[in-house]
């Protein structure tokens, strides 16, 4: 004998949640300026495409300025956002401390024991990520805010983009906000 | 008998990421089945190397350790 199902019982059989499929894809919001945020976010990001993870950064608000080229001097349109290029000089090179910055000779120390150790600076990170196809997309409303043109910033990025397409990007995939 | 590698990556003395990133862009220029020797001295390397195979689907033919030098032969995926 055959068991019969209810209209009703097919219904909710159907209707069965089903967990969304996790994409082998990894979004990093990179919001952090300071040098130990950004080195964790590189370190990340490259190893996860070394994995064969579809990886993108999503630069935003003091995450930015390390894609801003090295150099670029005093960036912005009017004296508050000339100010801020000149309290906050962009690039891998200049980053500091979120403790014992002592005025960037944390930094320093760091660096130095980084080298000491084989630890690959930022610098050399960002060149990797690039090199092992990470997506890096600079956050056009901190660039409008900060004053920042595409020309300030470092060439093998992506193009600008908002909130949105990063959200967009970080359906079913890992995220981190760093 | 030895097991014939197609290249030997030297990371001695690199840490963490850069044994795996070197040994990932290395394999990118190499055919399946193919294999690399890679000598670290970097300890976090022995569970990434079997973190990253495991990921890859490149297989860890053969891990040993002498002298402080750890040494890992890789074997490109067929795909």
């Amino acid at each position: 004998m055959t068991a019969t199902i209810t209209p009703e019982a097919a219904i909710l059989t159907e209707a069965a949640p089903q967990p969304p499929p996790v994409k082998d894809k990894l979004v990093i919001f990179a919001w952090s300026g300071e040098l130990d945020k950004v080195w964790p976010t590189l370190i990340l990001a490259t190893t996860s495409a070394a994995m064969g993870t579809e990886t993108i950064v999503f630069f935003t608000f003091w995450g930015l300025f390390p894609l801003v080229r090295e150099g670029r001097g005093i960036t912005g349109q009017n004296w508050m956002q000339k100010m801020l290029a000149l309290m906050n000089k962009g690039g891998t090179q200049h980053l500091k401390l979120s403790k014992m910055n002592f005025a960037g000779m944390g930094p320093a120390m760091m660096k130095s024991l980084a080298k000491k150790n084989g630890v690959a600076s930022p610098h050399e990170l960002l060149e990797a990520a690039q090199e092992m196809g990470v997506k890096l997309i600079p956050c056009q409303m901190t660039m409008d805010m900060m004053g920042l043109t595409r020309e300030d910033l470092i060439d093998g990025i992506e193009e600008p983009a908002g909130a949105t397409t990063a959200l967009l990007e970080a359906q079913g995939a890992n995220t981190l906000f760093i | 008998m030895a097991i014939a590698v197609a290249q030997t990556l030297d990371v001695k003395g690199l840490s963490c990421p850069l044994p795996i990133l070197r040994t990932a862009k290395a394999m990118m220029q190499m055919e399946p089945g193919e294999r690399v020797e890679v000598l670290a001295t970097d300890p976090g390397s022995v569970p990434d190397f079997t973190a990253w195979c495991t990921k890859t689907g490149n297989a860890l033919v053969e891990t040993s350790q002498a002298d402080g030098v750890f040494r890992f032969v890789v074997e490109k995926a067929q795909r």
